[in-house]
């Protein structure tokens, strides 16, 4: 019961930062002319009689409070406003283009997490090998490098030759699951990795750090002396601890994550949400940035919430309740 | 090897330095140590020496312009083009570094960048850790409700999307430089005090700051001048780290084109621009990227040696290396060790289980 009460409590602050950043994006909005927008709608050749009629059909005319007031109740409802362009509608706009992002999300996170715990455990228990400084060089490399780099770098010297002599498994631009399990991957492998190498490079790093840290402690001290098996003495009372904090950074890393995927999307053509609120922000399309940032916001908090459940479930010290 | 054992050894060192040289003891000041062992570790000196050069070169820009004859924003059409209107290779009609898709020279336009690169990496740092300390100090000294409002807001920055927020700020204003400032400031002052507070609340409790407040030190004396001092060395840390993150930040921004914004190179936008020539230049891709990757990763590596030179269990470990070395060369090593193998040869089983 305890457990509900505080799924409910957290939800609820969950839905006031949802609220918080898009109603700080509605208003930032207005910080621009109204007339400016409504020129670059209507196009370079408009007259300021069309102009002026754009003003009226995108509802920029009326009041900002009124405008504030219609946006917040068709989100409670469930809509989130229509295209300055197309008039279509902002749901579907993020529906269809939602797959690449998600399957960009998931498929980076797992092997974000695996390469980066993997080689951050492998580390810490042979601290100091060959392995281990190579690693720590791969990783410092990993934390300079933007994700732009090394998209455009696989880009330009892995799919490009490769392509050009005849292999065509690696490829750009998104093909979905449904189009069958080999070009999936074939177009998904390069983003993942792009992502993964970011996120994985300061994971390895906290993981090697924390796990020797937690190998000097007394208590290992006291496992092997009962003479446990290293491997039990590694991931049964070493790794357990050593990830706590590990895990607290995933939940304020979920924003970051999130801006890796705009940049991925963009680099490599997969047309998911993110590259389209970057075309949305180039033409001023209002309705499809917020509709981002909300799903965005919706994400970020949802992911916390996750984290901090697993966190407790981790750690028997910390209570949620 | 845990840290446990190399301190034991370290310990074996101190003393046995004690009994060979006799040193006198000196007083040293924290800095001063500090700077001794940043001195002794030469991957610190060598990123150091990289990000002066960087600097140098950045300010010195226009006389590089004026050495090579060639203006940031001068194209070439004829030398700097060849016959398709591609960018010429390296070296090609007195281009060190070749030229990028409109015939202009790569090396001044990457020396240009730079100067945008290390100025908004310096300047958003210095900014954000002057506003995150503030908020830090205040937040943990003060407590209560005002530690309760900071603290959530601080949070609430850390886990926002940033690059969200980024868009929606260019899309407002339209990209500049300032936008570009307020955006990275206003997101890295966060993590600053985020541990400021953390600090404040364990050294708060000190008895050196109960006494400043029974002399009748007031609330801003006791949080800028007692305890600000003591929390220097982590922040340090935290903002040569932030520098690097700022500068690719800035490159992010840019090569989605939220940045700044063409003909005023940076190396983000260029970088946007080099991926449609990646087949017939390379350097035009290649030689902006190496830029970027060298200097974050000098600050990176400057990072970590300022943070490895202000923990004080570093002088053990390298006093623990050097000893270990000295005894891995001399004889007398060898006779311990033959007398240490008579000892333990019995008992032998009993160490296996300290293994590791």
């Amino acid at each position: 019961m305890a457990l509900v009460g505080y799924l409910i409590r957290r939800l609820l602050t969950g839905i006031i930062v949802v609220w918080l950043v898009a109603t700080i994006t509605f208003f930032l909005f207005f910080a621009r002319p109204v007339y400016t927008v409504a020129r670059q709608v209507a196009g370079h050749a408009a007259t300021p009689q069309i102009i002026q009629e754009a003003i009226n059909n995108l509802g920029l005319n009326k009041p900002i409070m009124t405008q504030y007031w219609h946006f917040l109740n068709e989100l409670v409802h469930g809509n989130l406003g229509y295209s300055y362009y197309t008039g279509e509608s902002v749901d579907t706009i993020l529906k269809q283009d939602l797959p690449p992002t998600i399957s960009l999300v998931i498929g980076g996170t797992i092997l974000w997490l695996i390469v980066g715990l993997a080689v951050g455990i492998i580390s810490a228990t042979r601290a100091r090998s060959v392995f281990d400084r190579v690693t720590s060089i791969g990783v410092l490399i990993g934390l300079s490098m933007p994700a732009f780099v090394i998209g455009e770098l696989l880009i330009g010297y892995v799919f490009q030759p490769l392509y050009s002599h005849g292999f065509h498994f690696i490829n750009t631009g998104y093909a979905g699951i449904t189009s069958g399990l080999s070009p999936f991957f074939g177009h998904m492998i390069l983003p993942w990795i792009t992502l993964a190498t970011i996120q994985a490079a300061i994971y390895t790093r906290l993981s090697r750090g924390q796990l020797l840290e937690t190998l000097g402690e007394d208590y290992i001290r006291t496992a092997r002396s009962k003479g446990l098996s290293e491997r039990r003495v590694v991931f049964r009372h070493g790794v357990r601890a050593a990830l706590t904090p590990v895990l607290s950074q995933l939940g304020v890393d979920m924003g970051q994550l999130l801006g890796g995927v705009v940049v991925v999307e963009t680099v490599f053509g997969l047309g998911g949400i993110g590259q389209v609120s970057v075309e949305a922000v180039d033409q001023d399309n209002l309705p499809v940035i917020l509709g981002f940032v909300i799903i965005s916001a919706i994400f970020v908090v949802i992911a916390n919430i996750v984290v901090d459940l697993l966190y407790a479930a981790l750690d028997p010290r910390v209570r949620i309740v | 090897m845990s840290i446990t054992e190399l301190e034991f050894d370290a310990n074996q060192a101190d003393s046995a330095q004690q009994r060979g040289e006799g040193s006198p003891v000196q007083g040293r000041t924290q800095w001063q140590l500090t700077w001794m062992r940043l001195r002794a570790d030469k991957v610190s000196m060598i990123a150091l020496a990289v990000i002066v050069i960087m600097v140098v070169l950045a300010i010195a820009a226009p006389a590089i312009a004026a050495l090579t004859h060639h203006p940031v924003d001068a194209a070439y059409v004829i030398t700097g083009e060849n016959e398709d209107g591609n960018p010429v290779g390296p070296g090609t009609n007195g281009f060190l570094l070749g030229t990028d898709s409109t015939g202009r020279d790569l090396l001044v336009r990457i020396v240009y960048g730079a100067r945008i690169s290390l100025f908004v990496g310096i300047v958003t740092t210095l900014i954000a850790t002057v506003l995150g300390v503030t908020v830090g100090l205040i937040a943990g000294y003060f407590g209560g409700i005002i530690d309760t409002v900071l603290a959530r807001f601080t949070d609430a920055v850390l886990a926002f999307p940033y690059i969200v927020l980024a868009l929606a700020l260019a899309a407002v204003f339209g990209p500049s430089l300032t936008i570009i400032l307020v955006m990275i400031t206003f997101f890295s002052w966060a993590g600053i005090a985020r541990i400021v507070r953390g600090q404040t609340l364990s050294i708060k409790e000190k008895e050196y700051i109960e006494a400043a407040r029974s002399l009748g030190a007031g609330p801003f004396r006791i949080m800028f001048f007692d305890i600000l001092p003591n929390l220097l060395a982590p922040v340090l840390v935290v903002a040569t780290l932030y520098i690097p993150n700022a500068v690719v930040f800035e490159s992010t921004l840019s090569y989605l084109g939220l940045g700044i914004q063409a003909p005023t190179p940076s190396w983000g936008n260029m970088l946007s621009d080099a991926q449609d020539f990646y087949q017939v230049a390379w350097w035009y891709l290649v030689f902006p990227a190496l830029a970027l990757l060298i200097t974050t990763l000098a600050f990176n590596l400057l990072g970590d040696g300022i943070r490895d030179a202000m923990d004080p269990r570093t002088e053990r470990l390298i006093a623990a290396r050097r000893l270990r070395r000295r005894m891995r060369r001399s004889t007398i090593k060898r006779e311990n060790k033959a007398v240490l193998e008579g000892l333990t040869a019995g008992g032998g089983k009993a160490e296996t289980g300290k293994k590791g």
